[in-house]
């Protein structure tokens, strides 16, 4: 449905059955489609998780840990069964590449699941699908029983004796349940609340039994790294963040859309040359470069490399790949409190740093916006967010907090501007308009 | 609680796939929703039946996502992202411009009970912004005009349903 697009400059490898008809299971056995597994089940557990972390591939839901290393942690016995479950929730404000790989190659989901629950003695996953995506899990559930019909999934997998089952699960409409251990409680057919850590859902997970859980962009993209070789998916991205991803560019640039590129490409060359430069002949500003909580990058801090330990370096995070690219045109204090907006909106409520700071601060950015911020504002904003990091039991908090600090301390200038009842400068009419709020 | 066979095919199969019956609640919730329109007293009553749970169970549970509601909707429930990469791109034009015409605000339903309007948090369609879901149709890349076009679209669509 979603259009896509094409550049040069793009390694496919997670999108390179996009647009070949490969929801077809039998197209998808032509494009190398089940190729992996087989390949898996002759190689034994441990060779497979040493295999994928030495791909280098690292998470691609936001975190960016490494994916093998996660892998290792479940305990090799288990009263209880073990389980693996793809995040497919794709939430992040700016984040829409799990949309494509559901909508164009589904049947590479189950198989790095499968793939996943050999490498750790597994025999059930779930894939996990926002409750919007409706036409998504009706094409997942469509692949799932292609696959059982032909003996892939299910008892004596390709006639190997190993046995596994993967079900579709679907959500009905929360952020928090992409958070890990809210995504296990939702699908225990609870609330998305968290849970404490420890212990980690490797160890204490769905039902209580060890639990893998990964983003659908991560798991799509191991059986690529089966059939290809870790050494090759490592070489493609610079040491330690191995292979490509999907990321999706969005905002003010001329070619919007979900681009593949090598991790560690560069991120002002992904804007001006793969999306094609600031649209209208504006001036860029600002780049959000890995979804709504990672803390933004000035129009002179985008000459970095798009990997996990370059985008850290340069006080930001890569996050889940989503790029938002905001002109001179963009109010950032607008920005700041639409962001806000939305985390509050999505605070589960449990701890109080969160409820609170987010409420507090959408309150403040708004009256800000409208023209009644006084100057002690802008620091207490900054107090605030200070203090609501590393003080809550999941990292929504932290996701709110850590965006919010950058605008102020990049974008002081603008806040300032605010002040003392002017109009904001960026609104068109003169008049301020309140943002409408949520219920 | 007599339910559609389609419902009851899907709710019999997912019940066989966890090995506790209360993960089947919410994926089915949003089904029966599709039918029923809202999740109805009855409705509930009927899932805490089947599930062995009670109704302030899943009462607590439909209250934590936004998708489910005990209320009900126009037939068609637009719901316009306004969420960062769509602000950027009009998403607010295209809120403000589906009030202006269908005469409702955020969470309304219009007198004839054709459409609801609702501002909701990111879709995932930022790199086709804005957008805009009417059910579980994807609209994107929307102008105010190509809007108008999608309302249009789904009116006739009743039209003609009412003369067949
Ligand atoms: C508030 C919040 C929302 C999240 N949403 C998602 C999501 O929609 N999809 C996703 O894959 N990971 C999401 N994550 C990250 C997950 O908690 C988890 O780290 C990830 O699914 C692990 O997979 P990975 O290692 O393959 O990235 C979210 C985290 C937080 C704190
Ligand atoms: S940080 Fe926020 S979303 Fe996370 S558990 Fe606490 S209140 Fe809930
Ligand atoms: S921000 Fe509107 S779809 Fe993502």
């Amino acid at each position: 449905m979603a259009d896509l697009v094409s550049h040069p400059d793009e390694v496919k490898i997670v999108s390179k059955r996009f647009g070949q008809g490969a929801t077809d299971i039998d197209r998808y056995l032509e494009l190398d489609g089940y190729k992996a597994v087989q390949k898996a089940l002759g190689i034994g557990p441990d060779a497979l998780i040493n295999e994928v972390k030495n791909s280098g591939l690292r998470g691609r839901g936001g975190a960016g840990f490494n994916t093998g290393m996660k892998w290792s942690f479940v305990p090799k016995q288990s009263p209880r069964p073990k389980y693996v479950l793809c995040n497919g929730d794709e939430s992040e404000p700016g984040t829409c590449k799990d949309r494509l790989i559901f909508e164009h190659d589904p049947h590479s989901v189950i198989e790095g699941v499968v793939i996943a629950g050999l490498s750790v003695e597994s025999h059930v996953g779930y894939i996990y699908i926002r409750g919007e995506y409706r036409y998504l899990s009706n094409i997942m559930q469509k692949a799932i029983k292609d696959a059982y019909a032909r003996g892939f999934l299910g008892k004596n997998i390709f006639g190997s004796g190993y046995d596994f089952d993967v079900y579709w699960h679907g959500g009905a409409g929360a952020y928090e349940v992409g958070e890990e251990s809210a995504l296990m409680e939702s699908l225990e057919g609870k609330r998305g609340i968290p849970r404490i850590r420890p212990p980690f859902p490797a160890v204490v997970g769905l039902w209580g039994g060890p639990t893998i859980i990964n983003n659908a962009e991560t798991l799509a993209s191991v059986p690529h790294i089966i059939l290809g070789g870790a050494e090759w998916y490592a070489s493609l991205g610079p040491p330690r963040n191995g292979g490509t991803r999907l990321f999706c560019l969005s905002g003010h640039v001329a070619r919007p859309g979900v681009y593949e590129l090598p991790m560690g490409y560069n991120l002002k060359k992904m804007i001006y040359e793969v999306a094609g430069g600031i649209a209208d002949g504006r001036r860029l500003k600002a780049v959000v470069p890995g979804g709504a909580s990672t803390p933004c990058l000035t129009a002179e801090e985008v000459d970095v490399p798009m990997d996990f330990d370059s985008l850290m370096k340069a006080g930001s995070m890569l996050g889940s790949g989503g790029v938002v690219v905001l002109d001179d045109s963009t109010c950032m204090v607008k920005f700041a409190l639409r962001t806000m907006q939305f985390y509050q909106h999505e605070s589960c409520g449990w701890c109080i740093p969160c409820r609170e700071g987010t409420d507090w601060l959408k309150k403040t950015l708004a009256r800000f916006h409208a023209g009644e911020g006084v100057k002690k504002d802008i620091d207490n904003i900054q107090y605030l967010a200070e203090n609501m990091l590393g003080r809550t039991f999941c990292p929504l908090g932290d996701a709110a907090a850590m965006p919010t600090i950058a605008f102020i301390k990049k974008f002081r200038k603008e806040f300032e501007d605010h002040l003392e009842g002017r109009p904001c400068p960026f609104e068109k009419e003169g008049v301020v308009k309140q943002l409408p709020v949520f219920a | 609680m007599k339910l559609s066979d389609q419902f009851e095919q899907r709710f019999h199969a997912m019940i066989n796939h966890y090995p506790t019956k209360r993960s089947v609640l919410v994926p089915s919730l949003l089904y029966a929703q599709d039918e029923l329109g809202y999740l109805t007293d009855e409705l509930i009553a009927e899932m805490a039946q089947r599930l062995d749970l009670t109704d302030l169970e899943i009462r607590n549970v439909i209250s934590y996502y936004s998708m489910l509601t005990t209320q009900p909707r126009g037939k068609f429930n637009v719901q316009v992202c306004t969420n960062i990469a769509c602000m950027l791109r009009g998403g607010e034009e295209i809120l403000d411009h589906c009030k202006r015409k269908l005469g409702i605000g955020h969470k309304g339903t219009t007198r004839d009970g054709l459409f609801s309007l609702e501002e909701v948090e990111c879709i995932g369609a930022c790199s086709w912004a804005p957008a805009a879901q009417v059910n579980y149709d994807f609209h994107e890349n929307l102008t105010p005009e190509r809007m108008n076009e999608v309302l249009q679209d789904y009116r006739r669509k009743v039209h003609q349903q009412e003369n067949c």
